[in-house]
Order: structure tokens, then sequence, then C-alpha cells
């Protein structure tokens, strides 16, 4: 309000200035740097710790060969020589990537985790976007309750209801007992130790992974915007593949990776519910672990199932990135 | 921002001539017949009836909770009368979908599709009706000069600043030239000087265009510019429907006068009555109040007597007239720029709201607190209210 008398810029008032900013910068440096660095060192170590060292440990083994002996793999680093003169010798074996390539068998076990998990991925989306979609637009009380309704199933253990889906698949189960009483079928279908009954296993279990994100894209949209577009000569097909379904893209990214990821390396569902043929990378590990005993060879199908998931994934968010700076 | 108010025009002869609203037989476009919208046991919209003719700019001005915004919606389609129905050029819309109605709306929070960019929301709905691509485009491009957005047909609309929004959805409504357009609050979001900017821009659009608008806004500054008539609304019925001059003028009810602009009403007791004129006693007042205009009314009823702040002169001496004169004593004053705003109390502890122009720059040595004045107005300056 009342006016200052106006400043006079002399060389002193240049000195503190320029103190008062190096001051400012010192004290930036001091206080931010080291916050954030105490924030983001906690999952940093955890990551490091948890999956860097590991990760590191398997891609290690897998640049070994097998051997008699506990672990059973050579060592990579060797100390050779006497006491006079010792040097380390450095042991790489890419036998184990070569016979990865080589061999179709593995090609044949990463093509067809993948074909399970694109399908079965395909179908958990076509499931989960109706019921994301119905929480996403229903009221508080009932919302709480769907939500409710989805997570429950994580209560119980994940192997028992896998086991559940046995009891009601096979031949003499609840489903076949169901359809036989209707008098729908004469003989039991074969429905366990099917794909079909690895789809549907893979699909119930990772439905709340789809679900969840789909809502919380789903929940943002704003209602208004397919008033707009009804009001612009839409009809409601129209409105959701124009509108709804381009603005829930990120939940739908995001729950297909959720889904997808870690339905390529399952091994329990199609061990349980799957035909001994159904060929998943999962299985193959455990067979190269456990019945094979080849660390080696089980380290390197790993290795590569990661190069072939990350990859994809990667190129993904980068596009996305890309996408969001233009 | 580039400017359009430059080419500000007075008001154009065709509004000087009698408005079509007055004219006797004429049809009118927009015709709301006894609409009644009930949620569950809650009436929003009760039995309203209207009239809206073409090229006006109709403003529907209520509280929040007035049933204007429903209104609007069962215009659009989104909401289905309880009762009643809505003719638009003649054709009853009761059952159209909205995606079949020759309306469009400009919503109030825009309602922009946030992953099209300029050009794509305004050609969206021309694609819906299957335009050819080259007419979209010159179409599309054609409104985005009008608005004066041509340059950034490529943005995203979060590139876009509120102003630059709120054109995008005016062109998005209007490509598809529709009968009649809808607009919720259209000015709400923007900042002041925007605002009033935006106001006359959208009068001349109005105008070139020659579409009916049907506005709701809760702002009676907004309502006063924009509109040819104005309807008050509160608690789902229409009150008043006039010209905007006239609902200010002379409101109808107390609820009118207290809702458009600020009034001092005074509680009085009719004691005369002659066909052009009244005289009523008001203990409030202190004085008998004189109105040069006749109202139907009996003697020794109760009224109220509306004068605008405005209309209310300030002096320190007795003006000498017997009627319309009060005094009291200045409890408070507010320097407000451009005029001052003096709270009077009376000797019957009414207090009184006086504003007066700042014509010279010394008003407030002339006035100050506690000083005893004369309040007094021209017999022509007040209203009756008989409800």
């Amino acid at each position: 309000m009342s006016g200052k008398p106006p400043v006079q810029a002399g060389p002193t008032v240049a000195a503190v200035d320029a103190i008062t900013q190096g001051l400012a910068k010192y004290n930036f440096f001091r206080r931010v740097s080291w916050g954030r660095l105490a924030v983001i060192a906690v999952p940093m170590l955890w990551l490091a710790v948890f999956f860097f060292v590991p990760f590191l440990v398997v891609f290690k083994i897998s640049l070994a060969e097998t051997a008699i002996a506990i672990p059973p793999y050579t060592a990579l680093l060797e100390w050779v020589g006497d006491m006079e003169e010792a040097y380390v010798t450095l042991k790489l074996n890419l036998g184990n990537y070569l016979y990865l390539l080589d061999d179709v068998f593995y090609l044949d076990a990463y093509l067809s985790s993948i074909k399970i998990a694109g399908i079965s991925t395909f179908c958990t989306l076509l499931v989960a976007f109706p019921i994301a979609y119905l929480m996403a637009r229903s009221n508080g009380s009932t919302r709480a309750l769907l939500l409710a309704l989805v997570i429950l199933p994580f209560w119980t253990s994940f192997l028992l209801r896998v086991y559940a889906w046995m009891g009601i698949l096979k031949k003499n189960g609840l489903v076949n007992d169901i359809l036989m009483g209707l008098g729908i079928v004469d003989e039991p279908l074969t429905m366990l130790q099917t794909d079909f009954a690895v789809y549907l296993g893979i699909v119930y279990t990772y439905l709340p992974f789809m679900v969840l994100p789909l809502y919380s894209a789903l929940e943002k949209l704003d209602m208004t915007l397919l008033e707009a577009a009804e009001d612009l000569g839409s009809r409601p097909v129209t409105s959701f593949f124009l509108i709804t379904l381009p603005l829930s893209l990120p939940g739908i990214v995001a729950g297909c990776l959720l889904v997808f990821i870690p339905a390529v390396g399952e091994f329990v569902i199609p061990a349980l519910l799957g035909s001994p043929d159904t060929l998943m990378i999962g299985r193959v590990l455990w067979d190269e672990f456990f019945l094979n005993r080849d660390w080696p060879m089980a380290s390197a199908v790993a290795i590569m199932m990661l190069i072939i998931l990350v990859l994809p994934i990667m190129l993904i968010r980068n596009s996305q990135g890309k996408e969001e700076s233009a | 921002m580039t400017s359009a108010v430059t080419e500000m025009q007075p008001t154009t002869p065709a509004q000087q001539e009698i408005p079509v609203w007055k004219q006797e037989g004429a049809e009118p476009f927009l015709q709301i017949q006894g609409v009644t919208k009930k949620f569950g046991e809650f009436t929003a919209v009760d039995n309203v009836s209207l009239d809206i003719y073409k090229n006006e700019l109709f403003c529907l001005l209520g509280g929040s909770g007035s049933g204007k915004s429903t209104l609007l919606r069962m215009l659009a389609g989104f909401e289905n009368p309880t009762s009643g129905r809505i003719l638009i050029d003649g054709v009853d819309m009761s059952g159209v979908e909205p995606w079949k109605r020759p309306v469009n709306m400009m919503f109030q929070s825009y309602a922009l599709f946030p992953h099209l960019s300029v050009a794509d929301n305004v050609a969206f709905g021309l694609k819906r009706e299957g335009v050819a691509r080259a007419e979209i485009k010159q179409r599309v491009g054609e409104m985005l000069e009008m608005v004066q957005l041509g340059h950034l047909g490529r943005r995203k609309p979060s590139q876009l600043s509120g102003g630059q929004r709120q054109r995008v959805a005016l062109a998005r409504a209007l490509v598809k030239r529709p009968k009649l357009l809808l607009l919720d609050e259209p000015l709400g979001a923007l900042d002041k000087k925007l605002r009033e900017e935006t106001q006359f821009e959208l009068m001349n659009i109005q105008e070139e265009l020659g579409v009916t608008f049907v506005v709701v806004t809760h702002d009676q500054e907004e309502a006063m510019t924009l509109a040819t008539r104005i309807g008050v609304m509160n608690h789902g019925v229409i009150v008043q429907t006039d010209e905007p001059h006239d609902v200010y003028e002379y409101p109808s009810s107390r609820f009118v006068a207290e809702f458009i602009g600020s009034v001092n009403l005074f509680e009085g007791k009719v004691i005369e009555d002659k066909p052009d004129s009244v005289r009523i006693k008001s203990k409030e007042a202190g004085s008998t109040l004189f109105i040069n205009h006749g109202i139907s009314c009996s003697p020794d009823q109760i009224v109220h007597v509306a004068v605008r702040p405005e209309k209310i002169r300030l002096s320190h001496e007795n003006p000498g007239q017997s009627d319309n004169c009060l005094s009291g004593v200045i409890e408070d004053i507010a320097y407000m720029g451009s005029l001052s705003l003096f709270r009077v109390k009376l000797a019957s502890g009414k207090e009184v709201r006086i504003t007066q122009p700042n014509f010279d720059r010394r008003i407030g040595e002339r006035f100050t607190w506690d000083d005893k004045v004369f309040l007094h107005w021209d017999e022509e300056s007040s209203v009756v209210l008989t409800s």
C-alpha cells in the first residue's frame, strides 16, 4: 500500500544478493536432496537387495556349467596357480543360451506360454470390464460391496481355490453333475486337464488384478463426457467405443500387464488344471530345476523369459511416455 | 487474448422494434407445456410453461436447486419430464433420444473430450452425422476461425486456457447448426475480465448465426447483460418472465426483488388507493410512501415497498418532501471505487442500503460516520409488492 523508497542498487546490494542466492542454493541442496534421497533409498534398497542381486545371481548361474557339486554348477571366477603366481580365470558359458535357441522345444514352450497368457488376458479383460464399469457407476455402498466381493477371494489360499476348481471341473464334479442331472449331456464332459481349464483358472485367479486398475480408470471418467457425446449425435454404443474405451486405455494397459506377466510364467495352474501336454515355460523351468537338476539351463530359461517380457513392456511404456509428452 | 470486443456493437435496430414475444399471434419456437419433473418425492421442476421465440437469448436465472438445470437437461433430452411436454419448432420431443434432437448443449464443465484434439472435438458431431470429410474440414475450420482458435486446432484441450476451452465448447456445440443452443453457466468458470469480453462475444455470435439460445445461470449480472428475456426460477417454478430492465425495475415479488440486485423493503399498510397511485404508511420507514402507479390492492392491506439502493438520494438538509423522505444515522460506509455504499439506520432500527456514484472524489468528506442524514427518492422510483 504505502510506497517504498526506491532501492539504490549499488555494489553492496549486488554482493549481498550474490551471497543470499548462494546460501539459498546451498540450503536447497542440503534440505531437498537429502530428504529425497532418504525417501527414495528405502524402496531402492529393497529392489536392489531382493530383485537386482538375485537377478545377477541367476544371470551368473546361467553363464556357468552344470557340475556334480553343491551348488550344482561351476564357478565363473577361479583362482588358479600357487602362492607365487596366482591369477583369476573367468569362464563364461554361452552354451545354455545357444541351446535355448537351438532346441525347438524351448521356443515352443515360450510361444505356447505367450499364447495361453495372451488369450487368458484377453478373456480376463472381457470379464473384468463390465464388473469394473458397474463398480464405477454404482453409488457408495454398492460400490464398497462390489469392491469387497472382488477382493474377498484373496482371503483364501490361492492353491486351495485352484484345488476347488479341480473339484468343480472333474468328471464326476459339480458342473458335470448338474449337466447330467438336467439331461443336457449324456456323458460327462472332459474339462479338467484341458487348455480350457487353464484359461479358466488364469481368468479366475487374476480377475482382481484386471478389475482394480480398470475400476480406477473408469471411476475417473467424467460422465458429462458421455452426455456431451450423446448431445452431439452419438449413440451410447458409439460413445462407448469413441469415449469410454480410449479414456480407460491406461487402466486397460495396466490391467493387461498385471495379468499377462505373471500368467506367462504361471506354473501352478497349468500343473494342476492343465493336461500333461500343456506346454508352459513355468513347467519347463520346474523340470529343469527339479528333474534335470540343470541349474544353469534353468537360469538361462528364466533370463530369456525376462528378456521376452521386459522388452515389449519397455517399448509400450516408451511409446506411452512419448504420447503424453507430445 | 485477442479481442473481439473491439467491435462491440451498440444495440441493433432490431432490438428497438416491438419484440417478438409482445407480438400478437407470434409462433413460439420452443414451447414448454406444463412440464413437471420429480426425483422420487422431490419436485425439481413444478408445472412450468414457457414460450421462447426464434432468435431469442433467453436466460433461466435462479439459485442452486431452483430447477433451472433440470429444465435445461430436459430440453437436451438427458431427463424426461414426469408430466407435460416440450415442443421444439412444433415437434413434440417426448421420447426423442438426446442424439436425435435438433439441440446442442454447451456444458458448464465444457466436457471437452480430453483425448481428442481441438479440431477433432469440434468435428465429433459432424462425423456422427456422416458429413463428407471435405465438408467437415471446411466447417470445422470456419467455426474455429469464428471463435478465433483457427491456429490451435491441433492442440489438446489440456493445453488450452480456460477462455480458449470455453470457445472450443461453443464451437463444438454450434458447428452442427442446431436450431436451439443450450448453455449451462457458460461464463461460470471464467474470471471477471474474461467474462465481460466473452459475454459480448457470445451476443455477437448469437446475432450472427441466428440461433435461439437458452442460457442457464445463477449470475444475475450475466443474465442482465446477455438476455433478451429472463425467466426467474425459484423452487422449480418460474416466478417472473420479463425483459432484463423490467425484471430489475418492476419485480413482481419480494423474491425477485431480493434475488436480482439488492433492494430495501419497507413493510406498510395501504392508506390511499387511487387508480394511478398508492400511498402507504410504513412504521418501519417512519414516513408515508407514495408510488405514482396503481396496483391491485385493497385499503389496509399489508404490502412491501421496494426501493433499489441507487434510487435513494442522501442529504444533510431536509429536502422538504412529505412522502418518501426518511431520516437516520450513517452506520457504515464502504468505498467501492466507482460508487460508495452507505448503511443508514432509521429510528425504527431498520437498516437501509444506499449507493451513491462517486461523481467527485471528496464524497467521503461530505458524508461520514454517525452523520444524521435524510433519505429521499422520487415517486416513480419504488415498487409495491403484494407477494
